[in-house]
């Protein structure tokens, strides 16, 4: 842990369309181990946030209880947060949500905030489709509590006291594809070139958004024999293609090689660009990505890039038919529109 | 790019901006450090050995040091360095102690020095600890040379000047003063086993123009007026004054005029305010005097009324700039006459040696520069080396002083009949400042606080008393706050490719954005790609091994803070804070 970090900024930072440069976007001093993936993956997110251009005050981060829980503190220290109870992120998010689906809700979860005591909302969550970005800091263990092997520790790895995990994993992204998510990627802390644009990504989706990210955990699981270390997964990744955000206004076709990869344009106009996809893949088939999950892991390779989406979805809002204004902004006319609008309705139901 | 090559002592050198812009190569942020601590002598010490005149630098220095560092390019001012020198001068304790003995037996070579000032002191002081017997020629009563005669008491004190000029001559240093060497051939009869030319550039430049001649004795030469004021030859000077030029030693003539009766006392200069050529706290000082500076003014005329000087005319110009070269045309607007009792012309200062017969061996240019080589500062005859503003020209006192190391070890090297060209490498040392997890044995809080502010003496005291110095000093808590302004950039950020995961925290941490872990390319495409792009191209990038991942690491200098929280997160050390000291080689 650091205690201090000065002020001072590279005086040429680049600044985005707000005129911020990455300082806006900054949080306060992590105090995660030196080294945990999971201070990557906030760097990803900050950065991804800040090349979108998203006023700070618009993002709402939300988060259980583990290390990755408590990274929201170290981005975004200008955007609205809350940190939750062990598990229940996705019940506080939906709740944020329905009362405000103006703002952009960045959940923030761990393998066992997620995979173990938070199981149940998890699916949940997934089922109702509601339109938020949740990534998972996967390092296959309790970090927080000193790393005991979590539910998505895979079956034979070495936890660093030496002992050896008897337990099938469960696959976090296969899960959410078999639970119709509209959105599910995968990647690796230690790739930020891949993981910026798959969140940029993901936060442009209007639905659910899954990324399981790998981030290994320095202090307790980063030992040989250990499936979630830095060498491990370096020497195990297996990339589905390259993944890019293009901003509505940009000339995407100028710059796109034919040929090489597909472009997916999404609700508000911008576009996902995939290049280089892998042979065989196909981003918009629930089913080939399933495949392509199960045959990576049969093959001990880890599974990365953008494994599905689904750009026609419709999330929580539309299917219950809420009203376009946020619950917040409601007054109470709204609310109580009076008792001339209660008798139109009791005579409906005659 | 190729991996930077670290164990090249030029590139840590660099990074320690201060020290690397410094001729003498003080170890800047190492004196800086020890007196935050409170350790006055020590700094005093290392600056000594440096630069030999701590005391005199730390009042008059041209600091080359203050625009290269690099709290300069993240926040608005630089650290006081020059400032700080005199704290430590101003604070220390007895320090004679520490001075280098003299040995009991010499070592049989007789060295002449031709003029008192800091570069012939500077030899004496490098030769004499070595047995070598020093014989030092100066036409004035006491060693310093413009130190003494240019340098005024209210920036420079006697007492200072005498203490540190002291020093050198204790080592028995056989003084021949009140002597003006005459002929450098009587001089090379004597049998010196080596000549050094340390005479300075002593001629100042008069201003011919129409009326000169009637004007007579109110028009007076800076450089000259100035040492006949400093020997006390001149006491007052008209209530009138002008001073054309836009120098320092313009300067210090309109500062000191105004001690000497002078009221109105105008600078007026030819040029653009922006350009002039003196140190801008110079001409801060001289305005603070109440002293105006008129720019674009191009003198014309002295005028004479009665036979007596009443003032001069100019012509306004404009400065117009066509391909980067600037000239001054007419503006068009009527002549201009300003009144003055007497006018002391400071445009210019230029070398001279009638005394060197050209039948000597010494070869000189066309312009009547001696030829002198840039590394060992031997003139055409071997005998003979030149320094200071000898050698090339006017410069300042630290040049002179960088140029009395080289030429000690010029003359050494020659006395053993070495190669004059085999120059000893530099002193290095790199050392972990790691203590503990999270702990450093250096400062590493860089703290926000602005450049502090020097105090000066009441103006009406300073005015009516040419002795007077101006500058107070810092006082100690405010010097160890000003101390504290600096990052330490000795403390280098050392990376060891073979430790490194590329877990991206130490890209994460790092304030300035330095570090970014990317495929390599070649240098100039590379500083486009960075986190934040590196386009302080006197900076260099430090660039690392291939890594597993085929990138390799890359740090931009440029903005370094030297916080040291890129080792404090790295989880294996691949990064360390090591202190690197570099000292310039002396004689012997
Ligand atoms: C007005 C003025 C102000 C200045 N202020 C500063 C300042 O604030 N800071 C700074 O760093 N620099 C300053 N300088 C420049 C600085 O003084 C010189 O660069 C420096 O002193 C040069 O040192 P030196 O050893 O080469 O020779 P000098 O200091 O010039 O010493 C040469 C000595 O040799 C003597 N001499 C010359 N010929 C003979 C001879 N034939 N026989 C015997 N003796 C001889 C001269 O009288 C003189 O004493 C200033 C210069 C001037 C003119
Ligand atoms: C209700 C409840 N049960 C148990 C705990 C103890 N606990 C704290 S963090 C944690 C596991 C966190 O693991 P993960 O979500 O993977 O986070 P990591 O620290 O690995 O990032 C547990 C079990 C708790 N805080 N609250
Ligand atoms: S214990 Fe592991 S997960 Fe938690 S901060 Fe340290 S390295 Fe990161
Ligand atoms: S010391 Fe390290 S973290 Fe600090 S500014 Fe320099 S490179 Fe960045
Ligand atoms: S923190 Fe250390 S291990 Fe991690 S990338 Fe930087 S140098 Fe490498
Ligand atoms: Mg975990």
């Amino acid at each position: 842990m650091t205690y201090i970090r000065p002020k001072f900024r590279h005086p040429d930072l680049p600044k985005n369309d707000l005129g911020y440069t990455t300082r806006e976007y900054e949080g306060s001093l992590s105090t995660l181990c030196a080294g945990c993936g999971h201070d990557s993956i906030s760097g990803s997110i900050l950065q991804a946030c800040f090349e979108l251009s998203i006023p700070p005050h618009r993002i709402a981060k939300l988060s259980g209880i583990g290390c990755s829980s408590k990274t929201p503190n170290y981005f975004l220290g200008n955007s609205h947060g809350f940190n939750s109870v062990h598990g229940r992120m996705p019940s506080v998010a939906t709740g944020a949500n329905m009362a405000n689906r103006d703002l952009i809700y960045m959940g923030v979860s761990g393998d066992g905030d997620t995979a173990s005591i938070g199981m149940g909302q998890f699916v949940h969550v997934i089922r109702r489709n509601l339109n938020m970005v949740y990534i998972v800091m996967n390092n296959g263990c309790y970090g927080l509590t000193k790393g005991q092997d979590s539910a998505t520790a895979d079956a034979g790895s070495k936890s660093k006291a030496g002992s050896v995990n008897p337990f099938q994993p469960i696959d976090l992204a296969g899960l959410a594809l078999e639970l119709g998510a509209s959105f599910v990627a995968q990647s690796f802390s230690g790739d930020k070139e891949q993981l910026i644009p798959l969140i940029k990504a993901a936060i442009s989706h209007p639905g659910f958004a899954f990324i399981n990210v790998i981030s290994p955990c320095v202090t307790f699981n980063n030992n040989p024999g250990s499936t979630k270390s830095y060498d491990y997964v370096r020497e195990h990744i297996e990339e589905t293609g390259k993944t890019d955000l293009v901003p509505e206004k940009s000339e995407i076709l100028a710059s796109y090689e034919s040929g090489t990869g597909t472009e997916v344009m999404l609700h508000d106009g911008t576009f996902i660009k995939l290049e280089k996809l892998a042979a065989n893949r196909d981003p918009f088939n629930r089913m080939e990505a399933m495949n392509a999950l199960r045959n990576a892991r049969n093959r001990n390779e880890i599974l990365t890039g953008l494994l599905y989406i689904e750009t026609e979805t419709e999330d929580l809002h539309h299917t219950i038919n809420s009203t376009d204004r946020p619950l917040n902004t409601l007054e109470e006319e709204d609310l109580c529109p009076g008792s001339a609008v209660l008798a139109e309705i009791n005579e409906d139901l005659r | 790019m190729k991996p930077t090559d670290t164990k090249n002592p030029e590139y840590f050198h660099k990074v320690v901006d201060c020290q690397y812009a410094c001729p003498a190569h003080t170890p800047v942020p190492e004196y800086i450090r020890l007196i935050s601590a409170g350790k006055y002598t020590e700094a005093y010490m290392i600056n000594w050995e440096s630069n030999v005149f701590p005391g005199v630098l730390g009042r008059t220095c041209d600091r080359p040091c203050e625009p290269a560092c690099r709290r300069g390019r993240i926040e608005e001012e630089p650290v006081a360095i020059c400032r700080l020198k005199r704290v430590a001068a101003d604070n220390k304790d007895d320090v004679r102690a520490f001075m280098p003995g003299i040995p009991s037996e010499m070592n049989g070579k007789r060295i002449a020095l031709i003029g008192g000032g800091p570069a012939s002191l500077t030899v004496a002081r490098d030769l004499a600890p070595l047995g070598y017997e020093i014989h030092l020629y100066d036409e004035h009563a006491a060693g310093g040379g413009m130190m003494r005669s240019q340098i005024p008491s209210f920036r420079l004190p006697d007492d200072v000047l005498n203490e540190e000029v002291g020093y050198i001559l204790d080592m028995g240093i056989h003084t021949h003063f009140n002597t003006y060497v005459s002929s450098m051939n009587e001089i090379l009869e004597k049998g010196y086993d080596a000549v050094f030319v340390g005479t300075g550039a002593p001629r100042g430049r008069d201003l011919v123009l129409p009326g000169r001649e009637e004007a007579g004795k109110n028009v007076h030469v800076g450089i000259e007026w100035l040492a006949s004021v400093a020997f006390e030859h001149t006491h007052k000077i008209g209530k009138k004054v002008i001073v054309l030029g836009g120098g320092n030693t313009a300067m210090d003539c309109c500062r000191t005029s105004r001690r000497l009766g002078g009221e109105e006392v105008k600078v007026v200069v030819r040029s653009p305010f922006a350009e002039m050529k003196a140190s801008p706290w110079e001409i801060e000082d001289a305005m603070h005097e109440d002293i105006p500076i008129l720019e674009n003014h191009v003198p014309k005329a002295y005028v004479i009324e009665n036979g007596k000087l009443v003032g001069m005319t100019f012509e306004k110009v404009k400065a117009v700039y066509e391909q980067g070269k600037r000239t001054l045309v007419p503006s068009g607007e009527p002549e201009v006459f300003i009144e003055a009792d007497d006018v002391l012309v400071a445009v210019g200062q230029q070398n001279s040696f009638p005394w060197i017969e050209r039948d000597s061996g010494v070869d000189f240019d066309q312009w009547g520069m001696p030829l002198v080589d840039a590394l060992t500062h031997q003139s055409t005859n071997q005998r003979v080396f030149f320094g200071g503003d000898a050698a090339f020209g006017p410069k300042n006192v630290i040049t002179a002083v960088a140029h009395g190391h080289q030429v000690a070890i010029s003359i050494d090297l020659y006395c053993k009949g070495e190669a004059l060209t085999e120059r000893p490498a530099p002193f290095t040392n790199l050392v972990s400042k790691k203590m503990g997890i999270h702990e450093w044995s250096y400062d590493n809080d860089v703290v926000n606080d602005q450049r502090f502010i020097v105090p000066q003496a009441e103006k009406k005291a300073a005015l009516s008393d040419r002795k007077l110095e101006v500058e107070l000093g810092f006082d100690i808590q405010t010097a160890i706050k000003e101390a504290h302004r600096c990052l330490n950039c000795d403390v280098q950020t050392v990376f060891e490719k073979d430790k490194c995961i590329e877990c991206d925290a130490c890209v994460d941490i790092c304030p300035t954005a330095c570090i970014t872990f990317t495929v390599n390319g070649e240098e100039a495409e590379l500083r486009t790609r960075l986190k934040a792009p590196a386009l302080n191209l006197t900076q260099d990038l430090y660039v690392s091994d291939t890594l597993p991942t085929q990138r390799v690491m890359v740090k931009d200098e440029d903005v370094c803070l030297h916080c040291g929280l890129c080792a404090e997160r790295c989880p294996t050390s691949a990064w360390d804070m090591q202190q690197y000291l570099y000292k310039v080689t002396k004689a012997g």
